[in-house]
C-alpha cells in the first residue's frame, strides 16, 4: 500500500516536471465528507466526490480500500457434505474497490495503461501470498476469478463502473455507495484526467472509514484488552441474570 | 430500526433480535431447556458468522443460568460437591475446546464443524425426544394414563468399579469422581464448539449414568453451566475476539422476558404434547442445517480475509 502510494506521488511529481502547462491541465477533486463513520445505526453510506478539470478530457475515479491478504477456499463434496478443501492466498488485495468513469475505460486508455493503474476490478493485479507461490497459473486464475466474483457478490468490488457526470464544462461529480459490510481503514480515492489515451493529470485524496462512538469503543476494547473484555462480558451477564431473577421473583 | 453489531460487523434489525431472544426464551421457559442449541443455529441463519454466534451465545447462557441457579439454590436443589466435580471436567474440556476451535479456524474448517456438530446433536436429541414423547402419548391413550414404574438404581454396573470414590450427600451417592469429571469434559468441549450450556447432554447423563435424584439434577447442571460458559466466554474473547456484547445483551433482554411467559404457558400444557412440539422444532432446525450442508452451494469458492498489509 505504502509503495503504491509513494509511486503515485512520484508519478504526480513526474507529471509536474514534464508538463509545462500544469495549471491548465489540473484536475482537483474533493469528497463531500472524507470520513465515513460507522455508528450504531449504520446501514451503509453514500460518498459523493466533486471535482473540476481545467481542460476537456475524460475522468476516471477509483476508490481503494486498505489492502489485506485474502484466502480463497474451494469447497468439495466430502462424504456428502460440502467442505473447504483447496485454498489459495492472495496478498495485497484491496478490501474494497469501486470505480466511476465518464466513458468505458477500454475506450479511454490502452490495455497496458489500464493494467498499470488497475482501472477496474478486471485489471487488478493478483499477487500470490508466499504460501501459495507454488500453484499453477490455471489454478491461480480460477481462484482469482472466484475472489473477484465473491467480492462483487458482497458488494465490495464494483460490478460495473459508475458514471462520472459532468456539470458544465469544468465540474464533475461521482457517486459511490458503501455497503454496511465495508471494512474499516484508510481508503484512497484516485482521480485521473485522461486525454488522447494518456493520463494528463491525477490526484489522490484519502478517505477514512472508521467506527465511531460506542461501536468503536467496544470494538477497540475487545481487540486491545481482550481478556478484560471477556471478564466484563461475563460480569454483565452475571448482573443481568441476577437482576432478572430478582425482578421476576415475586410474580 | 437497525443496529450495527460491533463484533459481528453486521447491521441487523433490533426487533428481530429482541423477538428471537423472546421466542427462544419463551421456549426455554416452557420446556425448561437452556435454548442455546436453538439460538446459535438461528443466529447463523440470519447471517451472524458462526464463530461469533457460538461465542456470544456462551455469554448469554451465563446470564440465563444465573437466574435459574438463584431459584434452585433457594430450594436447596444444588449439589455443590457434584457440581464442583462436573466443573473441574468442564473447565478442562472447555479450555481444550476453545483451543480446538482456534485450530479449526486456522484450517478454515470451523464453520463446517460447528454446523456438523449441530446436525449430529439436534438429530439425535430431537429424534429421541420425538420417539419417547410419541410413545408416552400412545401409552397414555391405551393404558388410561397409568404410570410406568421406575427402574431401581443399579449398583452393580461398570461405573461402580471405578477408583477415586467420593460421597455426595445432597445426591445420596457414593461413586467415583471420575464419572462426573468425564461428563464435565465432554460437555465442556461441546460448550466451546457449539455455544451451548450442554444441559441436554448433561441432564440425561446425570440421571441415567450417575443415578442422581431428578430434584437436584437441573440446579446442579445450571451451577456447572455458569462457570463453564463464563470460561468459554473469556477464552473466546481472548483468543478469537468473537464475543459480541451488544448482541448478547439484546438476546438477553428478549430471553428473560420470554422465559417468564414461557414458564406460565408451560404449566397449562401437557408434558408429552410439549415435548413433541419441541422435538419437531429441534428436528426442523436440524433439517435446515443439514440441507444447507448437502445442497450444492451457488459458488463453490468462498473468501476470508486474513490480516496484514
Amino acid at each position: 500500500m505504502k509503495l503504491r502510494l509513494s509511486l503515485s506521488i512520484l508519478m504526480c511529481q513526474i507529471f509536474a516536471f514534464t508538463s509545462p502547462a500544469l495549471a491548465l491541465n489540473e484536475v482537483v477533486a474533493a469528497l463531500d465528507n472524507p470520513l465515513v463513520s460507522i455508528d450504531t445505526g449504520f446501514t451503509g453510506s453514500k460518498v459523493l466526490l466533486f471535482g473540476s478539470r481545467e481542460v476537456e478530457g475524460d475522468v476516471v475515479v477509483l476508490v481503494r480500500g486498505p489492502s489485506h491478504t485474502e484466502v480463497v477456499r474451494k469447497q468439495e463434496r466430502i462424504f456428502g457434505v460440502w467442505a473447504n478443501n483447496d485454498q489459495v492466498s492472495f496478498s495485497d488485495t484491496p478490501s474494497f474497490y469501486n470505480i466511476a468513469s465518464s466513458d468505458d475505460v477500454s475506450n479511454l486508455v490502452s490495455a497496458s495503461t489500464a493494467q498499470r493503474l488497475e482501472l477496474g476490478p478486471e485489471y487488478l493485479n493478483a499477487y500470490l501470498a508466499p504460501e501459495s507461490k507454488s500453484i499453477s497459473n490455471d489454478t491461480k486464475e480460477t481462484f482469482w476469478q472466484a475472489l473477484l466474483r465473491n467480492k462483487k457478490n458482497n458488494g465490495l468490488y464494483a460490478t460495473k463502473a459508475a458514471k462520472v457526470k459532468f456539470l458544465g464544462k469544468h465540474l464533475f461529480r461521482a457517486d459511490f455507495i458503501f455497503p454496511s459490510n465495508i471494512p474499516v481503514g484508510t481508503y484512497l480515492v484516485y482521480v485521473y484526467l485522461i486525454k488522447d489515451k494518456k493520463v494528463i493529470n491525477s490526484q489522490i485524496t484519502p478517505l477514512y472509514v472508521s467506527k465511531i462512538g460506542v461501536e468503536a469503543a467496544i470494538y477497540d476494547f475487545a481487540n486491545r484488552h481482550s481478556f478484560s473484555y471477556g471478564v466484563l462480558a461475563v460480569i454483565i451477564a452475571l448482573i443481568a441474570g441476577w437482576t432478572a431473577s430478582v425482578v421476576f421473583r415475586k410474580k | 430500526m437497525n443496529i450495527y453489531l460491533p463484533i459481528a460487523e453486521l447491521s441487523v434489525n433490533i426487533f428481530l433480535l429482541l423477538g428471537m431472544g423472546g421466542a427462544v426464551g419463551f421456549l426455554s421457559g416452557m420446556f425448561g431447556v437452556g435454548g442455546g442449541f436453538l439460538m446459535t443455529p438461528l443466529l447463523i441463519f440470519i447471517g451472524v458468522p458462526p464463530m461469533v454466534a457460538v461465542a456470544t451465545e456462551a455469554n448469554q447462557i451465563v446470564a440465563s443460568s444465573v437466574s435459574g441457579v438463584v431459584a434452585h439454590t433457594r430450594r436447596k436443589n444444588v449439589d455443590f460437591k457434584m457440581g464442583s466435580m462436573l466443573l473441574i471436567g468442564g473447565v478442562v474440556g472447555s479450555t481444550g475446546g476453545v483451543w480446538l476451535f482456534s485450530a479449526l479456524k486456522e484450517l478454515g474448517q470451523i464453520d463446517l464443524v460447528i454446523k456438523l456438530s449441530y446436525v449430529i446433536f439436534l438429530s439425535s436429541v430431537g429424534g429421541l425426544m420425538f420417539v419417547e414423547s410419541l410413545r408416552a402419548i400412545l401409552r397414555n391413550r391405551s393404558a388410561g394414563g397409568n404410570g410406568v414404574g421406575h427402574k431401581r438404581k443399579d449398583h452393580s454396573g461398570w461405573q461402580h468399579k471405578l477408583p477415586f470414590k467420593m460421597r455426595f450427600r445432597r445426591s445420596k451417592l457414593y461413586i467415583s469422581a471420575l464419572l462426573p469429571i468425564t461428563i464435565g469434559v465432554i460437555v465442556g468441549i461441546l460448550s466451546a464448539i457449539m455455544g451451548v450450556g450442554g444441559g441436554f447432554i448433561m441432564v440425561p447423563a446425570m440421571i441415567y449414568l450417575l443415578g442422581m435424584p431428578t430434584s437436584v439434577v437441573v440446579g446442579t447442571s445450571l451451577f456447572q453451566i455458569i462457570f463453564v460458559t463464563a470460561n468459554v466466554t473469556i477464552l473466546q474473547a481472548t483468543t478469537n475476539q468473537t464475543v459480541d456484547v451488544v448482541l448478547a445483551l439484546l438476546l438477553l433482554i428478549g430471553g428473560v422476558i420470554g422465559a417468564q411467559f414461557g414458564a406460565r404457558a408451560g404449566m397449562k400444557l401437557q408434558g408429552e404434547q410439549l415435548r413433541i412440539l419441541l422435538a419437531i422444532m429441534v428436528l426442523g432446525v436440524c433439517i435446515k442445517l443439514a440441507f444447507d450442508l448437502v445442497v450444492t452451494p451457488d459458488d463453490l469458492f468462498n473468501l476470508s480475509t486474513g490480516g496484514g498489509h
